[in-house]
């Protein structure tokens, strides 16, 4: 018995310290990243353009064109997922359809983003001859975040009860009014949740820009969809790795870093601000 | 013996017993009656300091096994459960074989000595009276099992490691007719071995197996004593309401 | 009118059926562009393209592959007989070492004498190996042999052992190393991360009271969501330098890097999803445990643990999963050396931080492109596995043990 004791009071001890320390050290590299990077970020640096060949300047079309692949990858991505996950919730019933379609949306959900940018280079790029462009990139971004808007959206469809779909279909509304009129504004807020969680990973991947869109320096902003843009995360990931003076850099490489940290970790606690706060209101 | 004095208990601010006292004799079936969220339970799960799972929960007044308080700072809460068995409302076995679900308790109270667990096991499922129907297929698991049979499985379990007194939590109530009997069965012939304590929601059943009944409300004790006397003839007015079905 | 309605409903109804599929679409395209281009490598010919590889006529070596080629090249081997010919030195001619041997003015105003030249050349000395472009190689000269144009084989391709896809005049692709590298990289990130996510999923599910909980989830929860691209900075800047100190190396960027990076990186994953895993185990389990006098350690030990390790398991796998995947982190800290992982001290290259390196620099089409889509399908083809590996795991039923 004593022993017994003995042998849990150890343990317990041992996880408590690990989940201290893990946890500290995770906050720890967030921590970092502010700190070094607080003291870069100033007006100017946000709005002006890199100059002295990187090594001083701003972030101003990386911003930019984080912004615009953004804007074109939702674009792509919002309607086809959402109609994806309407079909496969309010249509397709339980079948083996569905679970084939479940198993292969989590599939795609788990190709990792290389491979995107490969796809993405062999049909956007060559095949389709976009180019290195910000439709290629957008499309590219938008397929690799199709699975993350299908189930966010289809979670919030499932949360509304079934009863208000029949009260609908029992008043002689027909079934695609029924979802129109009645299930998709009350699941809006859900959804919307899942689109800014896409934002925040979308501008957050390298990867799949690297081959699609991403130029290194940019003299000037984009003027089409067919022109290439800078971005964020490539931005860090060329001023960490190759520039002419990394030592001279490393600030702008930590204010690059605390500006892109800051978007995707604000995405994602604006979605579950949200999700919490709609998440209240339905329940009442 | 078990014994309460003066037991009151809480949820946060909610008192679900009043001033309870109590004293159970031992080799006797004792059953709690009354209507749902009138206390029985939390009484029942006090004496093996189940309720202590749970957060935010304070009792004054002594429980006593044995004499001995059960709630003193020096009690080991493993020894206390161990000497203090339960049955749960709902058949819970552990996704373990047959066999491995009632050498359970004596694994994990260090025994190793696989002769003795063997022996032990046997003679626990002799007791529960599930021997007969599980002897074949001691190595499957404990799933495959109806669900009287997993009660009773539980049952075993819970005998295994020789408890003094065995707490039963509505040990029926998710069974079918003749597992129910079966039970009952069972109940009445453990009786000369263990202290038995059964919370029922099914008078008959209170009425057929046990030797005294307590009646609570309300977090209240309205009424405790012997179980012939309490249903042919109850001193209390609503002990009479409530076992001619007038409300509960 | 309300015919019209119909048939507008009709449509709706049928775009939104039609983009169910979607994801089926994307995969399916997927595989048919990422197998398209890359099987398109075992087309290609072990010499580099529009080159050809000539020897003296009496040479009795009639074919050579991309590693002997190399080695020729590299002056590792420097007789015919290592390679099953006879006892001669190789001599190595370059074609523009031509223009060395004979005037300018010899080979005519639009260089059409000089396959002859070459071949002159070539007739002479019996030791020799060309590598010559196509169009002025001196194929049906006297005296000259053209290897066989070999093409490049599945078996060098999966177990060779050297990738240097720019070498000349055969590049070599062996993935084995980046194949390697990988797994090797993975293994440990997963050997690092599985006790230490395990130890906090434990204190998070069972043993932290519910105010800490309640904080400390969704912060794991959204440290899961930095971008690569930061983790392999912060790698960068903190991690390498402080393992180059710590052990004492050359260079701080390696595998053990690499290992480290991906291990925190995937802890967030494993966590919430063990974590998930345990608390999902029913009351009724843990209250069955403690009534028969367990302790609440023992519990967890014998019950609770068993009973959720359907979810830690897959927690584990897609922890693989992410770590076989990864890309950015590991470009950025592992040091990218392409060679057969040894030690965890030394620099290592993976298939995805391969892809990433050298796809810029690879020119469409050539074979250096279609090996590097090739590596795509070998990627693919990994997190496939894992990820249906994780999806049957997970629904997998929780039979006795």
């Amino acid at each position: 018995m004593r022993f017994n004791q003995l042998n849990q009071l150890i343990a317990f001890s041992i996880f408590r310290i690990l989940g201290a320390l893990i946890v500290g050290f995770l906050l720890l590299i967030l921590g970092f990243i502010i700190w070094q990077g607080v003291g870069v970020i100033s007006w100017d640096f946000l709005t002006t353009a890199p100059t002295d060949g990187m090594t001083a300047g701003g972030i101003y079309p990386a911003i930019v064109g984080t912004l615009y692949l953004v804007i074109g990858s939702m674009f792509i991505a919002f309607p086809l997922g959402v109609m994806s996950a309407i079909y496969t919730v309010e249509y397709a019933g339980n079948g083996k359809i569905v679970r084939f379609i479940r198993v292969m949306t989590n599939n795609l959900g788990s190709i990792p983003s290389i491979i995107f940018g490969l796809f993405g280079m062999a049909l956007f790029v060559n095949s389709l001859g976009f180019g290195d462009s910000i439709i290629a990139g957008s499309f590219t971004l938008g397929l690799l975040v199709l699975p993350l808007i299908i189930r966010t959206t289809e979670e919030a469809l499932k949360a509304i009860p079934d009863h208000f779909r029949t009260g609908s279909l029992a008043l002689g509304a027909s079934k695609l009014q029924t979802i129109h009129r009645v299930v998709l504004p009350m699941a809006f807020p859900n959804i919307i949740t899942g689109l800014i969680l896409s934002i925040g990973r979308v501008s957050g991947e390298t990867a799949p820009i690297l081959f699609t869109v991403a130029a290194y320096f940019l003299p000037k902003l984009p003027e089409s969809i067919f022109d290439q843009v800078m971005a964020l995360p490539y931005h860090l990931y060329v001023i960490a790795t190759s520039g002419t003076d990394l030592e001279a850099t490393r600030p702008i490489a930590y204010g690059t870093a605390l500006v892109l940290i800051a978007i995707v970790l604000g995405m994602n606690l604006l979605a579950s601000f949200l999700r919490r706060y709609f998440g209240k209101r339905i329940n009442v | 013996m078990i014994e309460a004095k003066q037991v009151n208990f809480y949820y946060g601010d909610f008192q679900a017993l009043k001033d309870i006292n109590m004293r159970i004799e031992p080799h006797t079936v004792t059953a709690f009656i009354g209507p749902s969220g009138c206390g029985k339970s939390t009484f029942l799960r006090l004496f093996n300091r189940m309720n202590d799972l749970i957060p935010g929960t304070h009792l004054t007044g002594e429980c006593l096994i044995d004499g001995e308080d059960i709630y003193h700072k020096s009690v080991e809460i493993d020894a206390l459960r161990k000497k203090v068995g339960m049955v749960f409302q709902k058949p819970n076995p552990f996704p373990k074989t047959i066999f491995e679900n009632v050498a359970y308790g004596l694994r994990v109270n260090g025994i190793g000595d696989r002769k003795y667990i063997n022996r032990r096991v046997e003679e626990s499922l002799r007791d529960a009276a599930l021997w007969d129907e599980v002897k074949d297929k001691l190595k499957k698991s404990a799933f495959e099992l109806s669900g009287g049979q997993q009660q009773r499985l539980c049952i075993a379990r819970a005998l295994a490691i020789s408890p003094s007194i065995l707490l039963m939590d509505e040990p029926a109530s998710a069974l079918d007719p003749v597992s129910t009997s079966k039970i009952e069965e069972l109940i009445y012939h453990l009786k000369k071995d263990y202290t038995l304590v059964i919370v029922t929601h099914n008078m008959q059943q209170a009425a057929r197996v046990s030797d005294k009944t307590g009646f609570f409300m309300l977090g209240e004790l309205i009424e405790f004593s012997e179980t012939r006397k309490m249903f042919l003839n109850p001193e209390k007015e609503q002990t009479q309401n409530y076992i001619t079905g007038r409300f509960g | 009118m309300k015919q019209l309605r119909k048939i507008a409903e009709r449509t709706v109804e049928t775009l939104l059926t039609a983009s169910g599929a979607i994801t089926t679409l994307v995969i399916f395209l997927i595989i048919v562009f990422l197998f398209k281009e890359g099987l398109g490598l075992f087309n290609s010919p072990v010499v580099e393209k529009g080159y050809v590889l000539c020897v003296h006529e009496k040479n009795s070596v009639a074919d050579l592959t991309a590693y002997q080629i190399k080695q020729i090249f590299d002056a590792e081997v420097e007789n015919w007989k290592a390679l099953g010919g006879k006892d001669e030195a190789i001599e190595l001619f370059r074609f523009e070492e031509i223009f060395n041997h004979y005037p300018e003015a010899e080979f005519g105003e639009d260089y059409q004498y000089l396959p002859d030249k070459l071949g002159e050349y070539i007739r002479h000395s019996s030791g020799i190996i060309a590598f010559l472009p196509k169009r002025y190689a001196p194929v049906d000269k006297p005296g000259v042999k053209t290897l066989r144009e070999a093409q490049i084989r599945i078996t060098d391709f999966f177990f060779g052992k050297e990738w240097m896809p720019t070498s000349t005049p055969a590049p070599l692709f062996g993935v084995l190393p980046l194949i390697m590298g990988t797994l090797w990289v993975s293994f440990f990130a997963i050997l690092i991360a599985m006790p230490l996510g395990m130890g906090v999923a434990i204190y998070l599910s069972e043993l932290a009271n519910e105010r800490v909980r309640k904080i400390l989830k969704p912060t794991i929860e959204l440290l899961a969501g930095i971008p690569s691209v930061v983790y392999g900075f912060f790698g960068l800047v903190v991690l390498v330098p402080f393992i180059q100190q710590l052990f004492d190396l050359p260079v701080g960027e390696t595998a053990l890097a690499g290992s480290v990076i991906l291990a925190i990186m995937a802890l967030p994953t494993i966590i919430t999803v063990a974590e998930d895993a345990m608390r999902n185990t029913p009351r009724a389990m843990r209250e069955a445990s403690l009534a028969l006098g367990a302790t609440p350690w023992q519990t967890i030990c014998r019950v609770i643990i068993p009973y959720a390790s359907s979810g830690i398991s897959a927690a584990v796998v897609l922890g693989i999963g992410r770590a076989v995947g990864e890309t950015m982190a590991v470009l950025m800290v592992t040091g990218n050396a392409a060679v057969m992982p040894r030690t965890l001290f030394e620099p290592v290259r993976t298939i995805p931080a391969t892809i990433a390196a050298e796809l810029g620099e690879a020119p469409a089409g050539g074979a250096h492109y279609q090996s590097l889509f090739l590596l795509g399908c070998i990627l693919f083809i990994i997190t496939m596995i894992i990820s249906i590996t994780a999806e049957v795991i997970s629904k997998k039923q929780h039979h006795a043990v």
